[in-house]
């Protein structure tokens, strides 16, 4: 087992720093990050002074060098944008993300497998329809309207929640709403399809023949089973809301991690850009390793493999 | 922890819904505006952004004073001044005058602001502000030297503007880091507290001295960064917010029919033109005929973009400056008017029948620019439309590789013809005229002393730069201020919003 997590571990630091190594690149081909350090305001002139201030005037492999060597030794520089250092900004920004996040994903997952499980207990009924309804509508409505009808809704007309920001609980209840309703069906679809094929299984129908209650049946017999592939599709959605909640972020003015991303890329940042693509690298790899633990707790066949 | 939570939160709710919609907070003399962009650093050096420009006039204060409207120059931190010499400039500074934190104001923080400033490595971020100054010498207590490089007659309007003044002892200990986090200066409102990018709190300065800007009426300003302008409108329209600017046109339209609100519609110093590549830096390209550069710019309707895009007090711009700049002078300028027949038969002339393809880079307003598209396929030209970020535009810029591009300038607020005509014109990596005859008009025209002396020269390479067509200036921009009824304000047409000409009506 501790070879195994070495093994994965010493993987996913090659996966982070070949990520980091092909963003870096893309970065210097994207535009020139002087010039965006400089701002609309500056002319030739104050755009080459800050070229050499920099070293951009650098081969890249060196600069990229400069950046790993510094890296390695935990040091992530001082954002070129902020002036401030990397490692305070981004941990500051996430814990709005973070918060963000686990509503988010926590708001998918209450709604959605009970949903998914009623919808596979009876399927074709009124509640398979909602639910089918309910996912459609999710998977077909793009956040940035679906967070501005929510705002015009109970922060305009009834004036209960505040439009934006995230300086009380209450300004996260919208865009947790958002986010979560955004993950939602996926979820959902997998919960049911995994419950009907579960629940027509020889083993289901031998619980049942032996007398144990219908409830233990569908949680203790049938759910355990089928919510292993939505544990992996969770995790992955986790990762996905922490790195990719750029939308939400922005009408909801948040100022997480991946608004913070979505403008330092705009703005050539550099520094900040490669810290925060480890951070989201890491995070997609720690989620699906926690994933795969839980599932082998969930699934001891899983264990023994 | 979860059921406090919980507790927190419905209480929260019971009590905005208690509430109704939260009121305007003139009960708490707070005023709370909005930014659209995340503000870098607060240090007024060290961000070249809009934003920035508001908070340093309001926590910083210059050696002069330029009134907004009367484009009067008046005593700020400096009482009067002289010059010396061509490059050397007398300060009799003010006396009685602290800062935020206490420290007195005197000779000795001029001399480290503008030693500090003027120094490239210090990486000042908009170099120009200050790279015109040497270094600055203490005479006494309260007279200062500034020396400087060389002649440069727009000095008075720089110190007017970019160019604030910081505590030196403050200063040396934080830094421009420091300053940007618990900013100190002179000015009439105070920071309490900033979070990088988010949030700026400022309060009143009781203590503010008896400046040309005036007393600052409003107790708290409360700052925060709403990046969607659809929020924005529906923080205001919820009562938590009380001012935002920038508001789009057919927002603002829609927002002065109603009771509540108050729009405001002011030009700024952003000017919209077409750069060509006269000189042929990206190779042969057929922008070195001057017909061709004459045909663009009869081919494109002015009034019509004004009309029916910019609106407002947005207005049809001959000039490679804006209008109420020193040296601008409108009358140089040759006018093009719209004749698309002309415009084909200059490009028949010049041996483009059917006109031609090109390249067509932009990198912001995409609307604007796809109207100027439109206008130039009428006449037969067939351009590839990039749209570029503008980091990537400025690159292929300063290599000569655009042919032609719709660019915008701002002049970072300055009246003064130097800051626009002067930085694109003077053969720097952004120039694709490449005339000598601008250039040494320009030359004299940024160095001269004598006021005449600079408006004629400017007035000569304005004439120059618009017979020969090296760009197609077009309109000037404006912007939509929205507010509560319960603001009074008049905005300024440098789109810099002042607190301390807002009150409560």
């Amino acid at each position: 087992m501790l070879t195994f997590i070495l093994k994965r571990l010493g993987l996913a630091v090659l996966v982070a720093f070949t990520v980091s190594f092909i963003s870096f690149s893309l970065l210097f081909l994207a535009g020139d990050p002087a010039a965006a350090l400089a701002g609309e305001t500056a002319s030739g002139e104050d755009i080459e002074s800050l070229r050499k201030l920099y070293g951009f005037d650098r081969p890249m492999l060196v600069q990229y060098g400069d950046w790993l060597f510094s890296a390695i030794q935990g040091d992530f520089g001082e954002s070129y944008y902020f002036r401030l250092p990397v490692a305070s900004l981004i941990a500051e920004r996430l814990s709005v993300t973070m918060t963000l996040g686990v509503c988010g994903i926590s708001f998918a997952l209450l709604t959605a497998v009970p949903l998914g499980v009623a919808a596979a207990i009876r399927p074709n009924s009124i509640i398979d329809r909602v639910a089918l309804f309910l996912s459609v509508a999710g998977q077909a409505m793009p956040s940035f309207w679906f967070g501005l009808i929510l705002i015009v809704i109970f922060a305009i007309q009834l004036g209960w929640l505040p439009p934006s920001g995230a300086s009380s609980p209450v300004h996260f209840i919208m865009p947790t709403i958002v986010l979560g309703y955004y993950a939602m069906p996926a979820i959902m679809r997998l919960t049911r399809a995994g419950m009907l094929d579960v629940l027509s299984s020889d083993y289901i129908r031998t619980a049942r023949a032996k007398g144990a209650p219908e409830g233990r049946v569908l949680f203790r017999h049938a759910l355990r089973n089928a919510i292993i592939p939505v544990v992996s599709l969770a995790a992955v959605q986790m990762g996905f809301m922490l790195g990719g909640s750029i939308v939400v972020e922005s009408i909801f003015a948040l100022h997480g991690a991946g608004y913070l991303a979505w403008e330092s890329i705009a703005r050539n940042d550099l520094p900040t850009v490669q810290a925060l693509i480890l951070v989201f690298s890491m995070f997609y790899i720690v989620f699906t390793f926690l994933a795969d633990v839980l599932n082998a707790w969930l699934d001891p066949r899983m264990r023994s493999s | 922890m979860t059921s406090s939570w919980l507790k927190t939160s419905i209480a929260s709710i019971a009590l905005i819904a208690a509430s109704g919609a939260a009121m305007a907070e003139k009960a708490n003399d707070t005023l709370r505006v909005a930014f659209t962009k995340e503000l870098e650093n607060v240090d007024s050096y060290f961000n070249s952004s809009r934003e920035g420009v508001v908070l340093q006039r309001a926590v910083w204060d210059g050696l002069i004073y330029r009134d907004p409207v009367t484009n009067e120059y008046k005593g700020n931190l400096a009482t009067s001044w002289e010059w010396i010499d061509d490059t050397t400039l007398e300060f009799k500074l003010r006396e009685g005058v602290t800062f935020h934190n206490g420290e007195p104001f005197n000779a000795d923080d001029v001399v480290y602001t503008v030693n500090f400033v003027a120094k490239e490595e210090n990486g000042v971020k908009t170099q120009r502000n200050v790279n015109w100054m040497e270094s600055a010498e203490k005479i006494d207590d309260y007279t200062v030297r500034i020396h400087l490089k060389d002649k440069f007659p727009a000095a008075i309007e720089f110190l007017s503007g970019p160019v604030s003044m910081y505590p030196d002892e403050y200063y040396a200990e934080v830094g421009p880091s420091g300053m940007g986090l618990k900013p100190v200066g002179t000015g009439p409102y105070e920071v309490v507290s900033v979070v990088p990018g988010q949030h700026f709190v400022l309060k009143k300065y009781e203590g503010y001295h008896d400046s040309p800007k005036g007393a600052p009426e409003i107790t708290n300003i409360d700052i925060r960064t709403i990046p969607d302008v659809n929020t924005q409108l529906a923080e205001l329209f919820s009562g938590s917010l009380d001012l935002i600017w920038q508001v789009p046109a057919d927002q603002a339209e829609k927002m002065s029919a109603m009771d509540q609100f108050t729009v405001m519609n002011e030009s700024t110093m952003r000017v919209g033109y077409l750069s060509f590549d006269a000189a042929g830096r990206s190779g042969d390209s057929p922008f070195g005929d001057l017909r061709v550069r004459r045909a663009i710019n009869h081919a494109i309707n002015r009034e019509e973009l004004v009309n029916a895009l910019l609106k407002g007090k947005s207005k049809v711009i001959w000039t490679p400056c804006f209008p109420s700049q020193f040296g601008c002078v409108e009358e140089a300028a040759t006018t093009y008017e719209y004749d698309p027949e002309k415009a084909r038969a200059l490009l028949a002339e010049a041996g483009y029948p059917d006109g031609f393809e090109t390249e067509f880079y932009a990198y912001r307003d995409r609307e604007y620019a796809e109207a100027i598209l439109s206008y130039l396929n009428a006449v037969g030209i067939d351009a590839d439309f990039k749209f570029l970020q503008y980091s990537a535009l400025r690159e292929l810029n300063m290599k000569g590789e655009v042919p032609m591009s719709f660019q915008t300038w701002g002049s970072y607020s300055i009246n003064d013809a130097s800051a626009m005509v002067s930085q694109f014109f003077k053969h720097g990596s952004l120039d694709d005229a490449r005339d000598d005859q601008v250039l040494a008009d320009l030359n004299v025209a940024d160095s001269a002393t004598d006021p005449d002396t600079r408006v004629e020269h400017y007035a000569k390479a304005i004439e120059r730069i618009t017979d020969q067509a090296y760009w197609a200036p077009m309109f000037s921009y404006n912007t939509n201020y929205v507010f509560t009824k319960e603001v009074e304000y008049t905005p300024t047409a440098d789109e810099v919003l002042r607190f301390t000409t807002m009150s409560w009506n």
